[in-house]
């Protein structure tokens, strides 16, 4: 029961010239939660995101993470602090193999080649692509690309793991599949935040959601909170649907 | 590379076999230069590699860093009698550092823009060098003759020690690609290759890891810089600080097959042969001969067999199981 | 002595005119292949000559030479285009830096053995000696190389700009597989911007003949520079090579002027790599 949250979001504004992509967004994160984040397209979603992991500097506001204040830090150094992301265009090393993409992860905390192929060999287990470890990362469908990416962050032996759209264009098959392997990273001890549109995996996932529109957020809450939430289903639908709900 | 076949070993150990035994079974000023400006342009593909072939900063400045070494040990052995093997150490590092210094600025550069940066750096110091009284200018320097030995880093009666040193430059630099390509630093400039967003958030700087492969690709060019000095004995502007030896080394990497270890030296073992010996037997009237047959089968190769050499070679073995 | 700063404040916007026109067909090429054209200062060197020995051989004077080397180097830039570039747009992207590299060596050295590497110059042009504003001497054919430069750039924006096929280009320029999708021909659209940029370095070639000298590696140090003008006015701007040209060729003078004239494009390289740290995509790049 430590006094500092473990993330900590306090009031970030990101503009873009005459563009308020993100305006005074806050909310707290809990060790060993899930928390959402949803909201419209192009309601600011990712700019917040890339806020809180140093891809983008915030115009105002802080990110505090485990109390040490990492707004201005930069991404990479970020990821050494504990803090993991994957990218909603995935990506993935084109010459390498599925293998050697994790290494690249796990080359992060050691430099011994042998201990960092055991823990990618491991990584890969988890993540269900053991049988996938030689073939070259471009040579994989769409979904193992999204769990090669979660096992390459994972490698970094992230305290948070972020995901932005990781659910984007996977069948009702791998869409279970991803939402276990993501209940699996949690039991094992990793916080995480999802930025979703896939609702069915926002509903089994999350512990709580923060629902952002025009860059602001407008609620936050458990799940079945939020979709009853008569602003959130006018963010969504407009204004015809909200009064009749 | 990844963890070389048992036919890839033992063809690189025939290689080296009959590279090391070269020099007794075949006599002859010509055909042993041939060779010392195959492995001396292989090593500087090799350093070459580092840079465009596995962060794809394609750089088409090497001559800086070529130049550097080579007025460095010069000027430390004409003006402080500095022993040109330190001459060479101290060469790469200054190159070492001017590669980080223009590194910085460069930083977030990649592909065509980063190449025309690197062209113009080269330019500056060619310019710099040309006009400059210290080191000559443009009369450039001839080097002190100093009694033949390998502490002197000089030899006069014939070629064949030189052959010699070069080959085990090349060999170390060799050695230095594969132990990068297998390690972090191989990873990590590749994961930049791919996008220097997805190195971020991986934990990558990727402006400290592009530093490195700069310096470290310098300092090898460098001492290839030196090691020219000390064989021709005479440097200038126009032959240490030109950019067609920039093209020359990409050119090589690139026809052996840019992104492989063994490739820039079997791009250096067809490339230089053709323009030395073109440029022996055509070039002496100044035609220009020489050049074109040179441009003319680059152009043939890059458009209709780009993946070079080493991908050819690559391809049939595949076919040929 | 600001007399002496006008003049060559004027020298550098000449040159700059020039270095304009050059920058300004590369940048297209870039814009709409991806592709640096290393030979395009050899295609600038070539139609020097061509206007060089239609005036020794046949009296032609080098402004009646424009149309000529126009159509020649579009010729020539077409069949580049369709034997070698062609073949390196699909490939990796080190090909298609080499390829144009091969070009040019083959170029210049191709004419050193036809023409040899000697001097030349076109002794008397048409429109020749200085007019005279003061004490401020203005040479008449750069200054008519210049306006000429003004007027083709002028040209190639409004064809760009007010027909079908400059549409095109600049379509494809923009976003290749879009325009794809609206069923423009980008093969026939690569050739046709390929030509027109070789062209456009000819006609500069046509006017710089005018009062430069002619020699096969002239191409050597204004493709250095028109590279650096083509990323610094953002690769396939238009209107940014142009302003960078005009620029880079005062700063060129004025260098020249303040430091060490032998520094001069020392000082250019050395803008050119402060602006890439401070602005990497150029001035007006995307």
């Amino acid at each position: 029961m430590s006094a500092a949250s473990f993330l900590e979001v306090q009031g970030i504004t990101k503009r873009f010239g005459g563009l308020t992509a993100t305006e005074e967004v806050s909310f707290t994160v809990k060790e060993g939660e899930i928390l959402s984040i949803i909201g419209p397209n192009g309601a600011g979603k990712s700019t917040l995101f890339n806020c809180i992991t140093g891809f983008y500097r915030p115009d105002a506001g802080k990110v505090l993470f485990r109390g040490k204040d990492i707004t201005t830090a930069s991404a990479h150094k970020i990821c050494k602090l504990g803090i993991a992301r994957t990218f909603q265009i995935v990506q993935v090393i084109s010459d390498m193999t599925v293998l050697e993409n994790v290494m690249t992860g796990t080359y992060l905390r050691t430099y011994d080649r042998r201990k960092v192929r055991e823990k990618a060999v491991e990584i890969l287990r988890f993540a269900g692509l053991h049988e996938k470890m030689d073939f070259p990362g471009t040579d994989i469908t769409i979904a193992d690309k999204k769990r090669l990416e979660v096992a390459m962050a994972l490698g970094t032996e992230p305290t948070l793991l972020m995901l932005d759209e990781a659910m984007a264009g996977l069948t009702p098959v791998e869409l279970r599949e991803m939402i276990a392997l993501i209940r699996k990273v949690r039991e094992n001890g990793v916080t995480l935040i999802i930025v979703e549109h896939v609702m069915e995996a926002v509903m089994e996932l999350s512990d709580r959601v923060v629902v952002i529109n025009s860059g602001r957020k407008i609620v936050e809450g458990s799940p079945k909170d939020i979709v009853r939430n008569p602003e959130v289903i006018q963010a969504y639908l407009g204004d015809r649907y909200s009064a009749g709900n | 590379m990844r963890n070389p076949t048992v036919r890839q070993i033992a063809f690189c150990a025939v290689l080296l076999v009959a590279l090391l035994v070269f020099p007794l079974v075949v006599h002859g000023t010509f055909p042993t230069h041939v060779m010392i400006m195959v492995f001396l342009f292989a090593m500087m593909g090799v350093a070459w590699n580092i840079l465009g072939g596995y962060a794809a900063m394609f750089s088409f400045g090497q001559v800086a860093f070529f130049g550097i070494g080579a007025y460095t040990s010069t000027i430390l052995l004409m003006n402080y009698n500095v022993n040109p093997w330190i001459g060479l150490v101290a060469g790469g590092v200054l190159a070492a550092l001017m590669g980080a210094a223009i590194g910085i600025p460069c930083s977030n550069l990649r592909g065509h823009y980063f190449a025309i940066a690197s062209i113009a750096f080269a330019e500056i110091v060619r310019i710099h060098f040309n006009n400059w009284k210290f080191v000559a200018a443009a009369e450039g320097l001839s080097l002190p003759l100093l009694p033949e030995s390998l502490r002197n880093f000089m030899f006069h009666s014939s070629k064949v020690p030189y052959y010699y040193i070069i080959l085990v430059f090349l060999l170390l630099s060799v050695l230095i690609c594969r132990y990068i390509s297998t390690n972090r630093m191989g990873f990590y400039l590749r994961a930049i290759k791919e996008s220097h967003e997805l190195a971020k958030g991986m934990g990558i700087s990727f402006v400290r890891y592009r530093l490195y492969a700069i310096m470290i690709s310098a300092f090898l060019t460098a001492m290839a810089g030196t090691f020219y000095a000390q064989y021709i004995l005479y440097i200038d502007p126009d032959s240490v600080l030109i950019l067609p030896i920039s093209v020359q080394v990409v050119l090589v990497a690139m026809l052996g097959g840019a992104g492989t270890i063994i490739g820039p030296v079997i791009g250096a073992a067809i490339l230089l042969p053709l323009s030395e010996i073109t440029r022996v037997w055509l070039g002496y009237k100044g035609t220009g001969i020489d050049m074109m047959i040179y441009g003319a089968l680059i152009m043939v190769i890059s458009a209709y067999r780009p993946e070079g050499v080493w991908g050819l070679l690559t391809t049939i073995g595949r076919r040929g199981k | 002595m600001s007399e002496q700063l006008v003049a060559q404040l004027m020298n550098g916007f000449l040159i700059g005119c020039m270095y304009s026109l050059i920058a300004v067909g590369l940048t297209m090429i870039w814009g709409v292949m991806n592709i640096i054209n290393f030979a395009h200062a050899d295609f600038l060197m070539l139609g020097m000559f061509t206007s060089f020995w239609l005036y020794t051989l046949y009296g032609v004077d080098p402004i009646f030479s424009i149309p000529v080397c126009g159509a020649l180097l579009f010729l020539l830039g077409w069949l580049i285009y369709r034997f070698l570039v062609s073949k390196v747009m699909t490939g990796p992207a080190l090909a298609q830096l080499v390829v144009t590299f091969g070009i040019s060596i083959f170029i210049a050295n191709a004419a050193v053995f036809l023409w040899t590497p000697d001097f030349r110059m076109i002794e008397k042009p048409l429109l020749y000696g200085t007019w005279n504003f003061g004490t401020v001497q203005l040479s008449i054919p750069k200054a008519v190389a210049s306006i000429g430069s003004i007027l083709v750039s002028l040209g190639l924006f409004l064809f760009l700009r007010k027909t079908k096929t400059g549409k095109a280009i600049l379509a494809v320029e923009m976003n290749r597989s879009s325009a794809l999708l609206m069923g423009i021909n980008t093969e026939r659209v690569n050739a046709l911007s390929f030509a027109i940029g070789s062209s456009l370095v000819g006609i500069a070639g046509a006017f710089l003949s005018m009062y430069y000298y002619i020699y096969p590696q002239v191409g050597g140090t204004f493709g250095l520079i028109s590279f650096c003008i083509v990323a610094l006015g953002g690769f396939g701007s238009i209107e940014g090579a142009f302003l960078a040209g005009i620029l880079i060729g005062i700063v060129q003078t004025l260098g020249g002027y303040f430091f060490d004239p032998a520094y001069k494009y020392a000082i250019v390289f050395a803008m050119y790599l402060i602006t890439v740290w401070i602005r990497p995509q150029g001035l007006m790049g995307w």
